[in-house]
């Protein structure tokens, strides 16, 4: 399977995520720069961490406008898998690819450090390989990771079971402890706490494995062919 | 050339965790008589004559410099800045 980890000016967690991909999953992990055009060769594509942009106006706002978006659209419609962590959330919900906005930290701080989330919805492409309502461990680093939607928007969520990840323990003041979403379609998760730092017991966990080994399986089962 | 001056504020409906620690530290600074603040951004744009001026800015506005899901924005076109 072929991942393309985004690259915008300011990323900074790219090379965990390459890692994660290459080293622990063992499939392929391609950088592509924000400014390149075409997506057609890869199977799941990644937004990772950082400060796109240096956060300026907004995080994720001027990202969103980036050549390589509109190709990140073109996946999101064509069903592909894609995966926004932290600043890479932040794109999406820029990009209206996903509702809602993040503001401030309600405590105005920026956090780092691991934290515990509850896998609320395991029918996802993104988190298959979890039991429904395990526990997991994550780390989560950034100051703006307080999400909010309106209450339609909220009703919808719960209604349509796209709540993929609550905190166990809110950290930020995010609504109904929200963590991680999807779309309607299921194949586009954003999430603030990052999968990717925690990959190998050496780095405190590695709870957030079963994550890429759910896209894996999930794009398995739907494209390899059976003799 | 016109100066545009745009104002970005969170909506009503959205608590302002900067804003209510403002508020706070003015509280313990002993003015009482502050009952909210909301913190927002100021942005001034120097624009060339140009068609549809308040359309433009306005669509300036919602595409990127305010996030309309959680954010309100105003502005004021003033006429004949100085070149």
């Amino acid at each position: 399977m072929k991942f393309a980890v985004i690259v915008f000016p300011g990323s900074n967690c790219d090379v965990d995520m390459y890692h994660a991909i290459k080293d622990e999953l063992g499939e392929e992990a391609v950088y592509v720069r924000y400014d390149e055009q075409n997506l057609a060769n890869y199977d799941a594509i990644l937004l990772p961490g950082g400060f796109s942009y240096g956060d300026y106006l907004r995080s994720g706002a001027i990202a969103r406008f980036a050549p390589i978006m509109a190709e990140v659209v073109k996946a999101a419609e064509a069903g592909k898998p894609i995966l926004g962590v932290c600043n890479g959330f932040q794109i999406l919900l820029e990009a209206g690819l996903l509702p809602g906005a993040m503001k401030r930290n309600k405590n105005l701080k920026f956090m780092c450090r691991p934290v515990t989330l509850r896998v609320q919805n395991n029918e996802t492409m993104f988190t298959s390989a979890y039991e429904k309502e395990e526990e997991i461990t994550i780390p989560i680093a950034h100051g703006e990771g307080n999400y909010y939607c309106d209450e339609v928007t909220l009703a919808t969520l719960k209604q349509e079971n796209r709540i993929a990840f609550t905190y166990a323990d809110n950290p930020n003041g995010s609504v109904e402890d929200i963590a991680g979403i999807v779309n309607e379609k299921g194949n586009v998760l954003g999430m603030m706490p990052h999968p990717e730092r925690a990959v190998d017991e050496l780095l405190g966990s590695a709870d957030g494995l079963n994550l890429f080994k759910s896209i894996l399986r999930n794009w398995r089962e739907s494209h390899v062919t059976h003799a | 050339m016109y100066k545009v001056k745009v104002y970005v504020t969170l909506k009503e409906s959205v608590l302002d965790p900067q804003g209510s620690a403002v508020k706070n530290s003015l509280h313990s600074l002993s003015y009482h008589e502050v009952e909210d603040v909301r913190i927002g951004k100021y942005m001034e744009l120097t624009v060339k004559d140009t068609e549809n001026l308040d359309q433009r800015i306005k669509e300036i506005c919602e595409k990127l410099l305010a996030n309309t899901v959680i954010e309100d924005y105003t502005y004021e076109i003033e006429e004949g800045v100085a070149q």
